[in-house]
């Protein structure tokens, strides 16, 4: 812990300045001293004190004068206040003007050390939280958000505007493209970044699982809750709520979620107390909401009042010329944490990169740059490094829809039709294999 | 500055065996030859009724001003209650890198806190307190190191869980 090092004596006697000043000389302490108010503050004008003792009773402005005017420049200036003339009056008076301390001269010399040793410690622990509060910021910082498209640039832009707001904001844009750090990135330029940013992954859980998820529960909500839980709201109450994949959502939550949004308030399952939070929401999804709500399988008040802002990312495909930038970014993270030296890529290996469609966007590339690390002899990734199976996209080949669907088809038959477990292969929840299906009208040939 | 001497002025009785312990004491910290007279003082003039004690910064200017020479730390040893303008009372005071330093040992006895008294801890006590000061003249401020002499005591205890002698870091600063 660092130790304070400059005092500013201020007293209009000498002795006691005298006093004052061999004392702290004795410890090392840098000090000055000042005969009265006015002399102090000029000099508090040009150089910075750790600490400021002050008398009280002095000619012309006085202790406590000074003192307030010391505060309104510097708020977390350290004053110590000291006297030979003690009242209640003014000991509240200085304390309620922001004096660290309050002493009657004479004191006793413990008194005063354990008085500049507290004093220490608090200044210590205020340039350590600046410091550590610089360090939050740095690494919350967009770090991730890697590109210099205009594309990108655009949505960074966005990020900035937003980030000062306590709007609610809706992402959209393709599996993969990286929604989830951009809510990252609106919460840490917020006023809220000092507070948590909770996240929760809508389309992984059932509508039971979920209520409880948001809302909390009380012991003995339902079975297995033997203890009571915060819920998300709750969670990031002065924060950030992160919510993905909203469009998955049933309709009893949506109609739970726009009560929560309009009246900041929830009851926690089985519980009958209303609790509230501050929380900014920040949602995302991959898919057309205001088409969803057109079809009506989303709540039009719902969505407005969601999509005050919306931040559209566009796939990897519309920003082929980030794909360098992204790549180096993905060869230098992955060969640092597998201790590796990091790789190169040929001119031919990025060239193939940058003809690809990249379904699965930003996820996919770094999928597959991660591989090309592990697989490959690890100096130069070339196009052997990379998936045979991975083509080209061209016209004469099926359409997304028309992969989607036969890879889904080929997943149930594989897996008789089981849906739990088709949905683990897919990576998705059933709520969602459910409505593929449905989608794309599949049947299983035993029915 | 070329040190010849240190020298002890006793105001008021000391017993002239305690003053050559304590002289011993200082001369085996400090190797250099330690000379003790005797002072004189009407003490009354630093005096103050309004506090009961005696105006220690009054006192180290008398020193300083009486007795003490360019090639010498004088240290002047007192049986009466300090105070400094600040402070409740304090123990001795000296001048940082100077010349002179004042040592009372009113505060230092057994009896002043009703315990029984103990003249080898009042000479322990005293001697711990006149290195101490004589080690603000050679400029040493207060120190950290538990065991040094020069770390800050507020209370006769604390002197005591100190030993008289300097810590590697201070030794090496006195060039001694």
């Amino acid at each position: 812990m660092s130790k304070i090092n400059s005092i500013l004596i201020v007293d209009d006697e000498e002795s006691v300045r005298d006093s004052l000043f061999n004392w702290f000389m004795e410890d090392g302490y840098y000090v000055e001293c000042a005969e009265d108010a006015s002399i102090a503050l000029s000099r508090l004008e040009s150089e910075h004190f750790d600490i400021i003792l002050a008398d009280i009773k002095m000619p012309g402005m006085d202790g406590l004068e000074m003192l307030r005017r010391i505060k309104s420049l510097k708020s977390d200036a350290v004053v110590i206040i000291m006297t030979a003339f003690a009242t209640v009056d003014t000991a509240v008076q200085a304390l309620k003007d922001g004096a660290y301390d309050y002493v009657t001269k004479p004191f006793d010399p413990d008194d005063l050390s354990h008085m500049i040793r507290n004093a220490s410690r608090q200044i210590a622990l205020a340039k350590e939280n600046e410091v550590l509060k610089e360090r939050v910021v740095t690494l919350e910082n967009v770090e991730d958000i890697i590109g210099s498209s205009e594309a990108i640039k655009k949505v960074l832009k966005e990020v900035e505007s937003v980030a000062q707001s306590n709007s609610s904001v809706i992402i959209t844009g393709e599996s993969g493209t990286g929604k989830e750090l951009i809510a990252k990135a609106i919460h840490a330029n917020s006023s809220r970044k000092y507070f948590p940013m909770v996240s929760v992954h809508c389309g992984a859980l059932t509508e039971s699982l979920l209520e409880s998820e948001l809302f909390g529960h009380e012991k003995g909500a339902f079975t297995g809750a033997m203890y009571n839980r915060k819920g998300r709201f709750e969670m990031a109450d002065n924060g950030t709520i992160f919510l993905d994949e909203i469009a998955s959502i049933s309709t009893k939550m949506q109609v739970e979620l726009l009560r929560v949004l309009e009246t900041k308030s929830f009851i926690r399952v089985g519980g009958n107390k209303e609790i509230k939070s501050d929380f900014r929401i920040i949602c995302a999804s991959n898919h057309n909401l205001k088409q969803m709500v057109e079809q009506g399988a989303f709540r039009e008040d719902l969505f407005y009042r969601l999509n005050v802002v919306n931040i559209y990312i566009p796939p990897l495909r519309e920003r082929k010329e980030d794909i360098p930038l992204l790549t180096t970014y993905f060869m230098k993270k992955y060969c640092t944490s597998m201790n590796k030296p990091v790789a190169t890529i040929d001119a031919g290996a990025l060239h193939y990169l940058e003809n690809l469609d990249f379904p699965g966007n930003i996820r996919e590339l770094e999928n597959m740059i991660e591989r090309a690390i592990v697989i490959g002899n690890g100096k130069k990734i070339t196009v052997k490094d990379f998936p045979t199976e991975k083509n080209i996209v061209a016209p004469s080949m099926e359409s997304l829809g028309e992969q989607e669907k036969n890879h889904i088809s080929f997943i149930l038959d594989k897996y008789g039709w089981n849906i739990s477990r088709s949905a683990k292969a897919l990576q998705v929840d059933r709520v969602t294999l459910y409505n593929k299906i449905k989608k794309f009208n599949l049947r299983s040939r035993n029915k | 500055m070329n040190l010849q001497n240190i020298t002890l002025i006793s105001f008021g009785y000391f017993d002239s065996e305690f003053l050559r312990k304590i002289a011993d004491e200082v001369q085996g910290e400090f190797f250099i030859d330690v000379q003790v007279r005797e002072g004189f003082i009407d003490i009354s003039e630093f005096y103050d009724p309004a506090r009961s004690q005696y105006n220690a910064n009054q006192l180290l200017q008398y020193v300083e001003r009486q007795y003490s020479s360019g090639s010498s730390k004088t240290i002047g040893l007192f049986q009466v209650d300090f105070f400094i303008p600040i402070f409740t009372y304090i123990f001795g005071q000296a001048f940082l890198g100077g010349r002179s330093g004042i040592a009372s040992l009113f505060r230092l006895s057994n009896e002043r806190y009703g315990i029984e008294p103990d003249d080898n801890l009042l000479l322990e006590r005293f001697s711990k307190e006149i290195i101490h000061e004589l080690g603000h003249t050679f400029g040493l401020i207060h120190c950290i190191h538990p065991d040094c002499v020069m770390r800050s005591s507020t209370y006769a205890e604390d002197i005591d869980q100190k030993s008289s002698g300097l810590c590697p870091a201070c030794k090496s600063v006195t060039e001694l």
